[in-house]
This record gives C-alpha cells, structure tokens and sequence, in this order.
C-alpha cells in the first residue's frame, strides 16, 4: 500500500534531513572562516563528552519532550498549536504560585501539586483559542500565537508590578522555598553510584517526560478518545458520520496539548531556576513544532527528535562560548534543521520514493 | 578513574583543544549587548585595555536572555576561568547561587552588592555624578526644562534620575525636570528606538538638554537630541564623540577601570565590597575636544566646585537606593 516501507518512512527520511542540513551548516560555517570538524568535535564533546554536557542536553530535551509532546498531540486531531510557548509561560506562572504560596515539607508532595497547576495553567491558555477554533473557527494558528504576546505581556506585568520582592531590581520572583527542590540527576544517580555532574540542571522531570510519552502513546493509539481525535484529524466530514462531536474533540486535544506544554515548567522553573524568570520559557514552545515534525507525530521519534534538538541547543551554547562562531549563525544551523526536517520534508521523500518504487519494479 | 575525574578530565581537554591557558578571566555582558556603547561596553574596553597591556587574553560572552545567565556562569566557572566578572544587577540573584558551589573562583559583579566570600562587588556613586551633569545640564538649558530618560525602571536608574534632578535643581532652583523610563523589563536597554521616541515628546514638552542613562537605548536618545538640533548627555561611556558639539557631555561611570584592575590582580584580587565615586574618579563628567565649545568656563567652574564640595562632604547628594525615594522630582 505504501510507496515506501516505515523504516524508511521513519529512519531514512528524518536522517538523509539531517544530513543535508549538516552538509549546509557545514558549508556556512566554512563561509565565515571556520573549520567545521572542528565546531562538529566541540558541540559534540560539549552536548555529549562529560556528564555535565550530558546534563544540559537531557535537561534542553526534557522541555522539547513537553512542547514537542503538545504539538504532536494536536497535530493528531490536525490542529496546529504553535502557543506552546505562551502556554509554558503560563504553566510556569502556575508552578511559581504553588510553589511560592504554599509551605512544602518535601518535593514529593510539591511536585504533583506544580504539575497539576503547570498543566492547569497551561491548559486554560490553550482552552481560549481551542473555544475559539471550536465555535467561532477562528483559526487556531492565529489564536496560539497571538496568546503567546498575551502571555508574555501578563508575565511582565506580574513579574514586574506583583511578583517581584521588595527591593529587587530584577524583574523575577524570589527563590522557591527548599521544600520544592527537585532531586537533580546528580542526587537521582548518585542514589545507584554513579557520579553525575552535580552543576548540570536535569533533574527529575526527565523521567516525567519519559512517562508523559508513554502515556501519550497510550492515549492516542489505545483509547477510545485517541481514536476520536485521530479520527477528527483524518477526516471531519467522516468522524461527525460516525457520531464523534468536533467541538468536544477540539476542545479536549487542546487541553490536553496546553496542559503538556504547561508541563514543561517543572523543568525549566522548578527544576533549573528555582524563580521564576522572564523569557524562561526561551523558545522551547517552537522548537516543540520541530520536534514533533521530525518526530513525526509519536512519542518515540518525539523523545529522540527532543534529545537531538537537546544536543544542538548545548552544543550550541558550547560554540558561543568557545569560539568565534555568532550566536546567530547557531540559530542558523538549528533553523536548517528543522527547514529540512519539517517544512522540506517533500524534497527528500519524494526522490526517495522514486527510488524505492524503481527498486519494486525490478523486484517485480 | 572515577568518571567524575573523566569529567574533569574531559573539560580541561576541551579547554586546552580551544587553546585556553590556565586561569583565564571571563567576562558576561548582560542584556543590552557588548556594543551598547555604554555601560557593557565599557566594560569591554577595561578588558581590551588589559588584553593590550598584557598580550594575554580572555573569555567573554553575551546574554541573550534572561535565563542564560545561571549556564554562563556556570559554564566558566566549571572550565577554570578565573576570575570571572559580570555585568549588571540582573546577575546577583544567580551569583549568590553559583558562588558557593565554587568557592576557588573568584567572581566580580558590577552594580550589585552580593555577599559570599570570593564574590567581589563594585558599586558606583551614580548620584554624584549625575547631580554634576545635572548642574551642567541646567546652565545649558534655554528653554529652563531639562529632561531625564531611563532605561529599565529600577531603583538603579532612579538613582541616576534623582542626583540628576538635585544637580539641576541646585544651579537653577526654577528648572523643569521631565523624566521618563524605557520600560520595566531588561529590553529596555536596548531599544534605540524608543529612546528616541521618548526624547521627541521630550523636546515637544520644552526639553534642550536630555541626559540618557539606557544602555544602548540612549543611542537613540543621543541621536534624536543630534537630529533635532538641542543637548543631550551621555552615560556610563564617554559618548561625547557620538555627535561631536551635540552632546553637552557624559555622565562616565569608569566600569572599564573597574574591569581592568579585576583583570589586573587576576586570581588574587580582593573581594568584598568597592564603592567608587567622586573622589576616585569612579564616576565623572567627561571633558574632551568634542564637547569642548559646548562647555563654558562658568560650567566649568562651578561644577568642579560642587565636586570639591562633594568629596568634602559639603554637599550630600542624596541616594536615592538609600530609602527609596527622592527628595525634588
């Protein structure tokens, strides 16, 4: 039935992607004057070489696990959220609140209570442009984004005028109280005797995001609602004859989605920063769409998507720091990726295809 | 081996790949970019004066946003630079953290008192010398209005505003102060564009002499007031040479000196506390061929009169951050 097997489908394509993207990042990083091997061996041994690289990359990958997670889950029901990144702004806003309000004996008890307002938070920031998509047809994209600068508007405006304490300059709030601690991959290793850089920030919620892909791999091929809302995604015409109300499915996957990407803030603000920052979130809501595109859509190549963007981000910072390479030609090269992972995904598969249905003909 | 020592051992690989000596210092710039032609900036050039002086040199990066700030620090002082100086007091929340966790690595911050026994801080007396401007900004002013813009609103830049404001006030009891801020976040130190909004409603009010203390938002500032033929008044940097005969003179804060003696001392510099003012030309207004014409010998006069006052205690120029509020507006 299909032109060309899974395996290539969900190997091949993402990694001839890949390597065409290297090959061209190869070749700007030529263009101004730098050796490329040498920048490959630096963010490789910087992402990858030490525990504490390590800890940075499963840390990035940890929140692209949460936003990636949210975008596949509404690509189900073909709705494109693209406000991860506000929904994570509000999820952190949610767990700063839990956090700083409440006096936690421990972090056990903490953590569910920030993940349940995280999601919360999240959730109901996505709830307002699903409501929209659903009743009014507004289109989601417009919506998402568009509550994106709304969530960032609401956080300076908390951070600046109601967060902030007494005498700080900083618009953040203050550090979370040491109930909320998260026991970091450090303390979780340690545990099982193996040393792990105590200064890099994974933590925890690592193994949450782990869990969040398994459960969204059960809900959506082994659930009735998952069936619902890829039923919805397939064809809405079909899924109405068949008694599946849009306006509810609608409503429902966004939730769900907003509640993953509001999810992300037990990593980044509880288990990192311990305050909550300005821009925390730092683009990770739009590195979700990447993630989930070359995941394409399910939670295995979500998490491997998330841990290869989580790579490129630390090796990224490593290049900053050590070379003469800008920081905006690492945007650069991580925006070719996910140009030849996501929005050319045609120019490989296609020839690709080709190939395959000449190699049936001869076999044939 | 432990793979604790592997770690180490692979940091210092990469370190020595990159052909790093040593203990190397480092250098953060915070929000508003190494080329604000202000505050970070002068900063950058304490740092290139002591990399010419010395042929050695040293790490530095940018921040792009406000949660990178814990990773830079950390990052430098995993891979042994020493001693590692930041700018701004957005780092000290961070500081207080990373510093204990590396107690053989000095670190300095630059406009924030952080206390940890290898933390270096320096403050400035802002208030002294922008009351100096203030004074020189009153004698220049036709119109009797003067104008302040700020960058982010903060206690700090409130300081700037207020000694400015008791500096104009002391030359001419009858000036107008108009003030007004940027923004209320970190991007308010980069946004030129807005500065030179600001500055047209402030000529549109009465304003021939702007005194900008924005980072690089005052290069908008400085600009407009050049474009529309009044004053202006630099920050942090001597910025006199951005509109030669334009801008009546700048309010230098001599971050670059603070970096370069940090640089100088290297590992064995001495941490605590470090006010700079008048008296140790941490602050100061800045005097050069560009301005010269602009400056009357009167200005002159007078202003190093008040200064002399000032160091002698004669005349307190009242810090704003002292209690929060400001005495004249």
């Amino acid at each position: 039935m299909d032109v060309i097997p899974r395996w290539a489908d969900v190997i091949l394509i993402p990694l001839f992607s890949l390597v065409l993207a290297a090959l061209l990042s190869a070749g700007v990083i030529l263009a101004i004057g730098e050796d490329p091997v040498a920048a490959v061996k630096m963010m490789v041994n910087g992402a990858l070489g030490s525990t504490y690289g390590w800890g940075y990359t499963l840390y990035y990958a940890t929140n692209f696990v949460f936003t990636g997670l949210a975008v596949a889950v509404a690509f189900h029901a073909r709705l494109f959220n693209i406000g991860g990144e506000g929904q994570a702004t509000l999820g952190g806003l949610g767990v700063a609140l839990v956090c700083l309000d409440l006096p936690w004996p421990h972090w056990i008890l903490a953590l569910p209570a920030a993940m349940a307002a995280a999601g919360l938070f999240g959730a109901v920031w996505a709830a307002i442009p699903a409501w929209l998509q659903a009743r009014r047809g507004s289109h989601i994209v417009i919506t998402t984004i568009m509550f994106n600068f709304i969530g960032a508007a609401l956080l300076n405006y908390l951070l600046v005028n109601v967060m902030r304490p007494d005498g700080a300059m900083d618009p953040a709030t203050r550090k979370f109280p040491p109930g909320t601690h998260l026991p970091t991959l450090h303390d979780i290793l340690g545990l099982v005797g193996v040393p792990f850089s105590k200064a890099a920030p994974a933590n925890i919620s690592f193994l949450i995001a782990l869990g969040a892909c398994v459960l969204v791999w059960a809900l959506i091929w082994r659930t009735r609602l998952g069936f619902q809302i890829r039923a919805l995604g397939h064809s809405e015409p079909a899924a109405v004859y068949a008694g599946i109300r849009p306006v509810r499915i609608v409503m429902l996957t966004m939730l769900i989605s907003g509640a993953l990407a509001g999810c992300m803030a037990i990593n980044n603000v509880m288990g990192e920063a311990e305050r909550l920052v300005l821009n925390s979130v730092e683009g990770a809501g739009f590195i979700g769409i990447a993630v989930a595109l070359m995941g394409r859509n399910h939670p295995f190549g979500v998490l491997l998507a998330a841990i290869l963007f989580g790579f490129l981000y630390q090796g990224g910072a490593e290049l900053a720091l050590w070379t003469n390479i800008p920081r905006e030609l690492i945007v650069v090269i991580q925006a070719l990726v996910i140009l030849f992972t996501g929005a050319l995904d045609n120019m490989v598969r296609i020839p690709l295809e080709r190939i395959f249905l000449t190699l049936r003909k001869r076999g044939a | 081996m432990t793979l604790f020592q592997k770690t180490l051992g692979a940091v210092s690989a990469l370190a020595l790949s990159t052909g790093l000596a040593g203990a190397e210092p480092a250098l953060i710039y915070d929000l508003g970019g190494k080329f604000d032609k202000s505050f970070n900036e002068a900063a950058h050039t304490g740092a290139q004066r002591w990399s010419t002086e010395t042929g050695q040199t040293y790490r530095e990066i940018e921040m792009q946003s406000e949660a990178q700030r814990e990773q830079a620090l950390r990052r430098f002082a995993e891979a042994g630079m020493n001693p590692i100086v930041m700018t701004g007091f957005a780092f000290g929340a961070v500081l207080e953290e990373v510093a204990p966790d590396y107690p053989d690595t000095t670190f300095a911050i630059i406009d924030m008192k952080v206390e940890a026994p290898n933390v270096r801080a320096v403050e400035f007396a802002e208030h002294e010398g922008s009351y100096l401007v203030g004074m020189m900004a009153a004698m220049a002013s036709k119109t009797g209005t003067v104008g302040f813009i700020g960058g982010m609103d903060v206690p700090l830049i409130r300081k700037f505003a207020c000694g400015y404001v008791q500096g104009a006030k002391a030359s001419n009891p009858d000036i107008a102060v108009i003030q007004n801020m940027t923004g209320t976040t970190p991007s308010a130190w980069n946004d030129p564009v807005k500065g030179g909004e600001l500055t047209r409603a402030q000529i549109a009010q009465g304003a021939d002499v702007i005194y900008a203390a924005a980072g690089g938002t005052g290069v908008g500032v400085l600009q407009t007031a050049a474009d529309e033929g009044i004053l202006s008044i630099g920050v942090d940097s001597n910025q006199n040479h951005l509109h030669p005969g334009q801008v009546l003179t700048s309010m230098v804060k001599r971050v670059d000196v603070a970096v370069h003696e940090i640089f100088s001392a290297g590992t064995a510099v001495e941490t605590g506390t470090f006010a700079l003012g008048l008296a140790d030309d941490g602050v100061t207004y800045a005097m050069d061929d560009h301005n010269a014409a602009l400056v009357s010998g009167e200005m002159v006069t007078a202003v190093e009169d008040a200064k002399a006052k000032i160091i002698s205690g004669e005349i307190t120029v009242h810090n704003y951050m002292s209690d929060n509020t400001c005495p004249v507006q």
